[in-house]
């Protein structure tokens, strides 16, 4: 147990104050302190005798470290502690799945914003004192930057021993697109060259936590995260402690995106806390955040496409390199989405597909919302509309022509099991109505806004589709179960359930449908959601969109066996069997005989509890030759429609409308879903237009919320949305996850609005302004 | 670091002079985040919150408005739209409405950054900059003069900037701005036209395309020279397409993160045409009403 809890410390979220079950939509438990200003995120943890730790960054993205100097930091009054990687007490090395980064640079850094060393002292200001008295004395190379070359020449620097190629994957289906047998199917071949730039999860809350010393030699540690079991295993090993030593509990999350499944400031706060028996805060600032975490992979796509003259897709010729920067963390499963999903939703009987994720001494780039299907997908997308222009064919229609039904299979082989009406969705989304033309007697609604850039004049408006697929819950044979312990018990005179998993609540809303869940299966109001920490099982991560799905799926779980264990005890009590029966209103009901007791009396003998895991079905990796295999849990599917006024003069750009068919199997929340629709639709408007971490000679030039851009309301359109609810029947209530698909088909459907308003063939996004004007003599 | 709060204007002016290492701060939207991100050390700050006089505007016998350094943007957009349409309509692109509600031009000014939003219309409608020193007094700057180069400014370390003084518009006024977003966005450039009815007078300012926010003077010269003022006949697309291109070749743009100087330069010459001929439409249309009213 924790020895001392700090302020402002994760408490039981009691939602006495809400009512509603499955489908209904009540308010989220921490919603109002949130609005208020009131919420504790892992940045306002305090302990009155805490001391604070910081960070020394390596300035050079690909240097030799000779010596590390800290005597002039440790003689600076305040400090207590600066260590470097000598005094990493286990392994000296971590990472998500490959185990390749360093606690603390050892002899070498491979990206910019690499930790070096850490100081602890009594006050923030007094330790960037102290680093700034850190000497390090390094040997800058000429950095790796250019991922292709990382891939295919042998000539380039290896930036760890063994390659630059983190993960091939090759997808092979049918015959070779060079074929003169497939080619002579063909009425048309169209080609393409895309990349994608860094997108940055640019949550609000930065990277922060506190560690607490234990009198049993361990540590209690409070941090935001988005799944504690996974950092549990990376971070015991690196402080040499048993597991059972290092007591995790999520603290506040402000957004997470991805961004926060490797690990930040953990170790480095666990270090110094044990090193100076003082608990440590560790907060990053913005500009830090940028070097805090891993971003989304850029990517180079060269795509050949034939078809015939009816539209119907021949063959995909493909090459994916994706960029992963100075480490490995998710690259080989962002490779995998992205070989798995290099055609998208299409049925195409020929396929050859390359996916390389490298490494290079780039900004490290890993998790983040859509997770290599949202590069490929602007890439497809992108060619489906120059396979319909070349054909003199409508953007919907050729999508139709070739998007896969139920029962269809993917690239991969794999069956698509589940309802999938595509093709159907796009005549819903055609269907619904044109946004007017632009008021223009208010300048908000006009590219520019109140800047006064136009009047109307040079604006054109153009229209684009793009679809998106993406795979739910863990792939490739990973079994992400999740676990749920649910307790039913008597507080006063009524019956209060709660509710405990080590699920990360990152502002997604997966502690509303918990409370919901626990109530439509035991049929009480009162339910109480635990703060997640290490002291139940895993529950995965909170990312691949899985919480509803796993999570949802073990409260579901456990709430079966907590249902049981009332219908066992009631058996008991009445000496006899019954087999008819169902909580409601806190009463026990018989089909036949009606109420048979309530929920008081059986619990008057003790609390009934539950632990259940739940798993999803089994998958398949990836064949390492033809990229074939069952390896996905689930698919969910969006189709957007964007509407948007270009000054084609300027380059500027309003998107008027971004209008969305999702299917979700199951509408869990109707209110906390169209959050996340939004929220997923913006994330991906913000990479179409403007969200890009710039980077030269593997430096980063706009670390800051100045020149890294995020959609304001200004920039974000009201969405109209249509949702649909096919069930798929292997999931909990048949629904599907829901958070990234919409973040996938957003950005290729507003790059071809663009195109359409511009006539431009532009092959990168974001879309800046210069790309829209370059050329021009209109001046 | 030291805070020094003076309650009075001599007092800050003393305080002035006795800290050189001190930064003054009013809105402090520019000067905190210099302090956050550590790029700034200084050994104290100035507060000027406590001084009454630099929150007020007032005009002067001759009409000329006296902006107090500390107005904030959100007092200019809707106290002076009327007299000052060009330096309300900067304003209204300066950052979120937290901060307009914080910062006033003394910041702009005082910070000298090449981005600032309201220079290009303080050097178009040559406005004037009073700076105030213990030792020298009042001093007054033309605005085409207080800029020497990136983030520098004509001031001395014992100086204070009292107020900005900016004659009532003397026509149709217009400012618009190129940033990546649609609220909240530092300029990739900007661009301020000022027209003088009375003296057939274009003013310009270019902003965000050069060390320093600049006049195109042979934009400024060509317009004057090539408007119809006389028949007040529409405007020839001609001319305002060639004004714009003389704005364009007087900046001197670079590459950067938030644009290219190509970029900029097109830019410019679009916003140089588009405001012009709106400037030029607002006075027709005015001089119609005055016509019609005339005749009425």
């Amino acid at each position: 147990m924790p020895t001392r809890a700090p302020d402002r410390a994760p408490r039981d979220l009691n939602q006495s104050a809400t009512t509603g079950g499955v489908g209904d939509s009540p308010t989220r438990p921490d919603g109002s302190l949130k609005v208020k200003g009131e919420f504790a995120y892992s940045s306002d943890l305090f302990m009155d005798d805490m001391i604070w730790g910081a960070t020394l960054r390596s300035p050079h993205p690909r240097a030799l470290i000779h010596s590390i100097d800290v005597a002039a930091a440790l003689k600076l009054p305040g400090v207590y502690a600066v260590l470097t990687h000598e005094d990493v007490p286990g392994h000296k090395f971590y990472g998500l799945d490959t185990r390749d980064q360093p606690v603390l640079a050892v002899g070498q850094v491979r990206h910019q914003g690499e930790p070096v060393a850490l100081v602890a002292a009594d006050h923030p200001e007094t330790a960037r004192r102290a680093l700034k008295l850190i000497q390090v004395d390094y040997e800058v190379q000429e950095p790796v930057v250019d991922p292709r070359r990382a891939v295919f020449d042998p000539q380039c620097p290896l930036v760890h021993d063994d390659g630059n190629i983190v993960r091939h994957q090759p997808v092979r289906v049918g015959a070779s697109p060079d074929d003169p047998a497939v080619r002579a199917q063909c009425a048309v071949v169209v080609s393409g060259e895309y990349e994608v730039g860094i997108q940055d999860q640019a949550f609000l809350g930065p990277e922060s936590g506190l560690a607490i010393p234990a009198e049993d030699g361990g540590v209690d540690l409070y941090v935001a995260t988005q799944w504690i079991h996974w950092d549990l295993l990376q971070i015991a090993p690196c402080l040499g402690l048993p597991e059972e030593k290092v007591r995790m509990t999520l603290s506040g999350v402000g957004g997470a995106f991805g961004g926060r499944e490797d690990l930040s400031m953990e170790i480095h706060a666990a270090m110094l806390a044990l090193r100076v028996g003082k608990p440590v805060k560790m907060v990053y600032n913005r500009e830090e955040s940028f070097f805090g975490h891993v971003h989304r992979h850029p990517a180079l796509m060269t795509y050949t496409y034939g078809a015939t003259a009816e539209g119907k897709l021949v063959f995909a010729d493909v090459e994916i390199v994706l960029d992963g920067g100075g480490y490995a963390s998710a690259t080989p499963n962002v490779v995998g989405n992205a070989a798995s999903l290099g055609v998208g939703p299409y049925v195409v009987p020929n396929i050859k597909i390359d996916a390389y994720g490298v490494y290079t001494n780039n900004p490290p780039c890993g998790a983040m919302r859509g997770f290599g299907a949202v590069q490929a997908c602007f890439a497809y997308e992108s060619m489906m509309d120059k396979l319909a222009a070349e054909l003199g064919l409508d953007p919907v229609t050729i999508r139709q022509r070739n998007v896969v039904a139920q029962g269809d299979k993917l690239a991969t082989g794999q069956v698509v099991e589940a309802p999938a009406p595509v093709a159907e969705m796009l005549d819903t989304l055609k269907a619904l109505p044109m946004p007017a033309p632009a008021d223009t007697s208010d300048l908000r609604n006009l590219p520019g806004s109140t800047a006064n850039a136009t009047h109307g004049e040079g604006v054109v408006r153009g229209v684009g589709y793009g679809i998106g697929v993406k795979n739910i819950c863990f792939s490739e044979d990973f079994d992400d179960y999740s676990t749920a312990r649910v307790r039913l018990e008597l507080l006063g005179d009524t019956v209060g359930a709660l509710v405990h998993t080590a699920a990360a609540e990152v502002g997604q809303g997966l502690i509303t449908i918990e409370a919901q869940i626990a109530r439509t299966e035991l049929g009480v109001e009162q339910v109480s959601i635990h703060p997640a920490d290490s002291s139940v099982g895993t529950a995965g991560s909170s990312s691949a969109s899985r919480q509803s799905y796993m999570t949802g799926g073990a409260v579901k779980t456990a709430c079966e066996a907590v249902r049981a264990a009332v219908f066992e005890r009631i058996a008991q009590d009445h000496g006899r069997a019954y087999d008819d029966l169902s909580l409601a209103g806190g009463k026990i009901v018989s089909h036949a005989e009606g109420v048979i007791g309530t929920l008081e009396e059986v619990l008057a003998a003790g609390p009934i509890e539950q632990t259940r895991e739940y798993h999803h079905h089994r998958t398949q990796r990836m064949d390492p030759f033809t990229g074939q295999g069952n390896s996905h849990t689930q698919l969910a599917f969006a189709v957007h429609r964007a509407v948007v006024d270009v000054d084609v003069e300027l380059g500027l750009i309003k998107v008027v409308a971004l209008d969305l068919v999702q299917d979700v199997g199951k509408i869990m929340n109707r209110l906390s879903l169209e959050g996340q629709l939004h929220g997923g639709s913006a994330q991906g408007l913000g990479l179409a237009v403007m969200e890009e971490i710039q980077v030269r000679d593997g430096k980063v030039r706009n670390p800051s919320f100045t020149d890294y851009l995020i959609p304001t309301i200004l920039d974000m359109p009201p969405m109209r949305m249509e949702i649909l609810e096919n069930a798929d029947p292997r999931a909990p209530y048949g629904l599907r996850g829901a958070g990234e698909p919409p973040t996938l088909s957003s950005t290729p459907a507003i790059a071809a609005a663009i195109r359409d308003a511009t006539g431009l063939d532009l092959r990168r996004v974001p879309i800046r302004p210069e790309d829209l004007t370059e050329g021009r003599t209109d001046a | 670091m030291d805070f020094l709060r003076p309650a009075t204007w001599a007092e800050a002016l003393t305080a002035r002079a006795e800290r050189p290492d001190a930064v003054p701060i009013a809105g402090g939207t520019d000067v905190m985040v210099e302090l956050n991100f550590d790029r700034r050390r200084p050994g104290a700050l100035l507060d000027l919150n406590r001084i009454p006089a630099l929150r007020q505007w007032t005009r002067d016998p001759d009409g000329t408005i006296r902006l107090g350094a500390s107005v904030p943007y959100a007092r200019i957009i809707d106290e002076l739209r009327t007299d000052l349409p060009g330096l309300a309509m900067a304003s209204r692109t300066v950052g979120s409405p937290q901060i307009r509600n914080r910062g006033g031009v003394g910041g702009n000014l005082g910070a000298a950054s090449p981005a600032g939003d309201t220079h290009p219309v303080l050097v178009a409608t040559d406005a004037v900059i009073e700076v105030e020193s213990a030792e020298r007094g009042v001093r007054a700057i033309p605005a085409t003069e207080f800029y020497l180069g990136v983030k520098r400014n004509a001031m001395a370390a014992d100086e204070l900037i009292k107020a900005v003084l900016l004659a009532p518009a003397k026509g149709p006024q217009q400012f618009s701005k190129i940033g990546t977003r649609n609220a909240m966005v530092i300029a990739v450039c900007s661009f301020a036209v000022a027209l003088d009815v009375a003296a057939r007078k274009v003013g310009a300012g270019i902003g965000s395309a050069a060390p320093t926010p600049r006049r195109p003077f042979e934009a400024e010269l060509f317009a004057a020279d090539a408007l119809p003022w006389d028949s007040r006949a529409d405007l020839d697309p001609r001319i305002a397409t060639r004004f714009g291109e003389l704005v364009a070749a007087a900046a001197a743009p670079i590459d950067d993160v938030r644009g290219t100087a190509a970029y900029r330069r097109h830019a410019l010459s679009v916003m140089g045409r588009r405001t012009l001929t709106w400037a030029w439409r607002e006075h027709q249309s005015s001089q119609s009403c005055q016509s019609s009213k005339e005749l009425t």
